[in-house]
């Protein structure tokens, strides 16, 4: 088992024929995800690695019944999309474009609200269930079928720790890039509550940042409902107040969101934190036997 | 990105929330000029994007023109938070009878935007939400209606127990939202909002923080950046499609990806040295790209190691590589590289890299206690 995607994964990739699209549809299928299609609008009809492409995601949908999409449209475009696969029937979104107006993230959630789909991102990396299916731009090489189940808000320091936990011999349920923005549709508690009720998954590592309280609400759920134990890591330690570090939600503001605030919030809340990513994998090493 | 208290009222002048009178001004004959069309007193206000300028010096009122001469004087030029002040506004003087706050956020929590109004005015409101929340009253707006009549009345009933009064700020508070939903702000404020003694509603400071991923579709706002006031290297950074913010260390840190970026910075700490920046080159990094981050870099003096930390994944480690070779060959660079360069084409990367002169490391952790070495 694992969560959100595995073998019955059924996967449509919109913007299949762009740059990024066409890359990574192709390291997908080499990872061995099942790619049922691609949308472009207005490319409907050629092939993409051997992947149809259609006009529409309805039409995808009905054609192959894909049930899971993937959008590496650019940022301008990237909510329309999303929108798309959401009246197209499509369960799960995974939204890989960075640069989406935060605007649009409030509109798209009230749009969301009581259909039966989930959204992942946007900015997000995206997500492998390893060995089984990796629907994102996570290099599948690092991952291991294993236990530990990650949930990160980055992308190159989500590999560095899951190297570090493979290289220590464990390996991974699910690992999943929830995104960098300050409004993502699947928040670290959502992933949580889908770990909880995976038999795979024995501790899952929490990976956050600077800004905002994910974090802070993460820790009080884990302490009041989470029985697996987690581990947590902390990014940007050194990180001055009121700019932007990179990703769009990485910023703290004042004093509030700051790593030490959100270390200290773990901590109490039963969190074993790691001061460095190579320490978090040994924390987990300690605990788990894979 | 951030305006000026002058660039903000612009926008809420043009959405017809009420304003002081006031002028810009950029030298003192502008500011006693604009003193004797604005009368005295008067209020020099420095424009710089920092809080604490009230606290700094950097708001005076001026009883009378050879003030108003004082004051410009004294502000124009003065460093407020290590910022030169290059302009003032110049503002009528209200009698002040009444302070509140009034602004719009977007809380990340219910992924909403909400108006928050608080009964003091001049305050910090992430200090009051902290210490004394139950002082904020907050109206979350419907994301697809938008900010409803009866809540924008709600908010002015809050602050004001005379209708008049009330019904005014609902009519504020609904200029504003439609300013921050029109213009991908991140942040609206009135702080403080005023009543002054004919019983008038007047926004006496104006702030506006714009979300930088809505400014493709708002060409004015982009326009009113002031490169001025921003770290040119920071600047030039942004540019060249990378991210960039100096730090006070020696070590320079150049990193793919943000989250892995701070990391490195944090570790560089946990091993007792100083990083000098953060900098994430991004994904599917060129080598042009990869040279222009270590120019941007090299040209902190501070800089003594560089420390590169890449997790290729899409970034690719050759193309990497030939960044830094490219880099060596143009921009004559003494300091040690200490390169960790792990994931997609490594191989190539150190076939490349061979002769050049660079530390290897095959962990950050090692990355980080070498560049720390070689410091000493």
């Amino acid at each position: 088992m694992s969560i959100l995607v595995d073998k019955n994964t059924k996967l449509l990739v919109q913007g299949i024929t762009g740059r990024d699209g066409s890359f990574h549809t192709r390291q997908m299928l080499n990872y061995g995800t099942t790619v049922v299609a691609g949308v472009t609008p207005g490319k409907g009809g050629v092939e993409v690695e051997g992947v149809p492409v259609f006009n529409s995601v309805a039409e995808a949908v009905k054609k192959t019944h894909a049930n899971t999409s993937i959008i590496f449209v650019p940022a301008q475009f990237a909510a329309s999309a999303v929108y798309e696969a959401i009246d197209g029937g499509i369960k799960l979104i995974v939204c890989v474009s960075e640069g989406i107006p935060t605007i649009e993230l409030v509109k798209i959630t009230a749009y969301m609200k009581d259909k039966n789909c989930r959204l992942i991102g946007p900015n997000s990396p995206g997500l492998v269930s390893a060995g089984d299916a990796k629907v994102g731009i996570l290099p599948g090489h690092i991952f291991k079928k294993g236990s530990v189940g990650v949930i990160s808000r980055s992308g190159t320091l989500t590999y560095e720790i899951v190297d570090h936990i493979t290289k220590v011999g464990l390996g991974q349920s699910t690992c999943i890039g929830i995104g960098g923005d300050p409004i993502i549709g699947t928040k670290f508690i959502d992933c949580l509550e889908l770990f909880a009720h995976d038999k795979e998954t024995a501790a899952v590592v929490v990976v956050g940042e600077i800004g905002g309280r994910d974090e802070q609400d993460t820790a009080v759920y884990v302490k009041k409902h989470f029985k697996k134990p987690v581990f947590g890591f902390i990014a940007g330690k050194t990180a001055p107040p009121d700019k932007r570090m990179g990703h769009a939600g990485a910023i703290i503001s004042g004093t509030s969101g700051t790593a030490a605030e959100k270390i200290k919030v773990f901590k109490e809340c039963g969190i074993k934190v790691g001061d460095t990513p190579a320490e978090v994998a040994q924390l987990v090493k300690s605990t788990v036997k894979d | 990105m951030k305006v000026h208290e002058y660039q903000a009222k612009e926008i809420f002048k043009k959405y017809g929330i009420p304003t002081p009178k006031e002028k810009v001004c950029k030298d003192v004959t502008e500011v006693i000029a604009a003193s004797r069309e604005i009368g005295t007193p008067c209020v020099i206000k420095a424009q710089v994007m920092v809080g604490g300028r009230g606290k700094a010096g950097g708001i005076k009122v001026a009883k009378n023109g050879d003030e108003a001469k004082q004051y410009a004087q004294q502000i124009l030029g003065m460093e407020i938070k290590g910022i030169p002040v290059k302009k003032v506004l110049v503002s009528e003087a209200v009698a002040i009878t009444h302070e509140a706050y009034l602004g719009i956020i977007i809380d990340r929590t219910e992924k909403k935007t909400v108006v928050m109004a608080c009964k003091e005015g001049g305050v910090e409101i992430e200090e009051v939400a902290r210490k004394n929340p139950e002082a904020i009253y907050k109206v979350y707006a419907d994301p697809l209606l938008g900010l409803m009549d009866h809540h924008a009345r709600a908010v002015g009933l809050f602050l004001y127990d005379d209708p008049k009064k009330a019904f005014g700020c609902a009519s504020i508070a609904q200029k504003l939202y439609k300013i921050f939903t029109h213009l991908d702000a991140s942040l609206v404020e009135i702080n403080p909002l005023v009543i002054d003694q004919t019983g008038q509603l007047i926004a006496l400071d104006a702030k506006i923080n714009f979300d930088d991923n809505g400014l493709y579709r708002h060409a004015d706002v982009a326009a009113m950046r002031d490169r001025e006031s921003e770290d040119a290297n920071e600047l030039r950074a942004r540019e060249c499609d990378l991210s960039y913010v100096k730090l006070d260390g020696d070590i320079g840190c150049v990193v793919n990806g943000a989250g892995l970026a701070m990391a490195t910075m944090d570790l560089v700490k946990h091993f007792g040295g100083e990083p000098a920046n953060f900098l994430d080159i991004g994904g599917s990094s060129s080598p042009e790209k990869v040279k222009n981050a270590l120019d941007i870099l090299l040209k902190d003096k501070n800089v003594k190691v560089i420390f590169f930390n890449i997790f290729g994944g899409i970034t690719r480690c050759d193309d990497v590589a030939n960044g830094i070779l490219q880099a060596k060959r143009e921009l004559n660079i003494k300091q040690p590289i200490v390169a960790r360069l792990t994931g997609t084409n490594e191989e190539k990367a150190m076939e490349i890299l061979k002769t050049a002169g660079l530390v290897f490391a095959t962990t950050m952790d090692e990355g980080a206690k070498k560049a720390l070495e070689l410091l000493k």
